[in-house]
């Protein structure tokens, strides 16, 4: 297990939840679920934060934003969608300022679907985005310099 | 102990001393919030991934004020345990902050901006305690000498209590722990974002991490002074005084600038130049 495994933090953005999943997301570090037993932080950073990890639908006014965080966080980083409306717009898809999923702004690579996500869904999610993170370190290091 | 080898202990167990001791604190402060907290090595994992992870800055030069920082923090410390000259320590000490400051006001953020602001309102509510810090060590034992005072045969701080207790109050600031972590916090979602560290990552902010472990252990350091050769007692006061300020830190909320700063100096003038003054007309 790599150094990025063992310390991954995060930065949590509500696009346009209804903070359904916000406050799972939080409760995840409540002594409950404590995710600090993993090394897992929330920075609120993006420049300090190795995972994304964003609920709601992504309207039009925020999409700027989201893509805005996505861009200042250093490689390597993963996305998590978390909740059905991260994943695909859920029930407010069709309505007429929502992007329909963060996929459509940023790339995601792993989705938590649920409403709202269960917080042990949610830690699920994180475990699994930690392997994409490995694989993209490794990646990262075989890669020549600007065209990661 | 030959200077050159107690300074080269000292930058090779300082991290090693320091990342313990920062583990135990996120395990004892997680344990006072009912939580079960991270592995004692998190700290040492936090460093090494941050060293792992791409830099994003806008300016190079916030790199090299921070690499500044981290050199003029560990010629303190082994400045510090070879036996040298405690004024140099202190200057030496205050010049790394002032790097550290300079790499916050390097980018054009709001947040480090104001962090590094803040960052010197700490220097300035802490300097005057450190110096009577140094003052009444040296009335005590007749020299500026770090080697001297460890040679104390008794303990200084019977003569110094009030210095004790003012150092104590300023150690809150520089430990970067609550009511008084203005600048940056170990904690998420301040008002500054991180303050003045937040626009750092990757291997810079690795440094900086590194350079508080090393300033952590320079700073307790200070504290076996007031014991002078008895090695048991001032480990004692050192455990007792990292759960006291670990219980502090939880228990209380971030002050405004105004307050941290007149509090400082009045603990400093009360405290510090008070117990100075009576032993100088003793």
């Amino acid at each position: 297990m790599s150094y990025l495994q063992k310390s991954p933090w995060i930065i949590h953005y509500d696009a346009s939840s209804c903070n359904g999943c916000d406050i799972e997301v939080l409760a995840c570090l409540t002594p409950l679920y404590d995710v600090e037993r993993f090394g897992i932080l929330n920075t609120g950073n993006p420049k300090h934060a190795d995972i994304f990890v964003i609920t709601g639908g992504v309207n039009e006014i925020n999409r700027e934003v989201v893509k805005n965080i996505y861009e200042q966080m250093p490689h390597p980083k993963v996305v998590v969608a978390v909740g059905i409306c991260a994943c695909s717009g859920g029930v407010f898809k069709e309505c007429y300022n929502i992007s329909g999923g963060v996929a459509t702004v940023i790339p995601v690579d792993v989705y938590v679907p649920g409403c709202a996500a269960r917080p042990e869904s949610i830690i699920d999610g994180i475990v699994q985005a930690l392997k994409i993170l490995e694989q993209k370190r490794i990646a990262l290091k075989t890669t020549v310099e600007g065209t990661a | 102990m030959n200077p050159f080898l107690a300074a080269a202990l000292f930058i090779i167990l300082a991290p090693v001393v320091g990342v313990l001791i920062t583990g135990l604190d996120r395990i004892l402060t997680a344990r006072m919030q009912g939580r079960v907290g991270p592995p004692v090595l998190q700290p040492w994992y936090d460093i090494r991934k941050l060293f792992q992870k791409k830099q994003v800055a806008v300016w190079g030069a916030q790199s090299f004020f921070i690499f500044c920082y981290l050199i003029f923090i560990i010629f303190t410390g082994a400045l510090f345990f070879a036996g040298g000259d405690i004024l140099l320590v202190i200057f030496a000490f205050t010049l790394g902050h002032v790097f550290l400051v300079l790499g916050a006001y390097v980018s054009y953020s709001p947040y480090a901006h104001i962090g590094a602001e803040r960052e010197l309102i700490q220097l300035m509510a802490v300097e005057p305690m450190i110096i009577i810090v140094a003052i009444g060590l040296y009335q005590v034992n007749d020299s500026f000498l770090v080697g001297d005072m460890i040679n104390h045969p008794g303990l200084p701080i019977l003569l110094l209590p009030g210095v004790f207790l003012g150092f104590i109050y300023i150690l809150t600031f520089k430990l970067r722990k609550s009511p008084f972590d203005l600048a940056t916090s170990h904690h998420a979602h301040q008002e500054l974002v991180k303050g003045s560290t937040t626009e750092f990552s990757g291997f810079t902010l690795g440094m900086i991490e590194l350079a508080h472990i090393y300033e952590l252990v320079v700073m307790l350091g200070f504290i076996w002074l007031f014991f002078g050769n008895n090695l048991f007692l001032s480990a004692v006061a050192i455990v007792v005084i990292m759960v006291l300020e670990i219980l502090v830190d939880n228990c209380t909320s971030r002050v405004r600038w105004q307050d941290a700063i007149t509090s400082a100096w009045f603990v400093t003038l009360v405290a510090g130049a008070g117990n100075i003054f009576a032993l100088s007309i003793m």
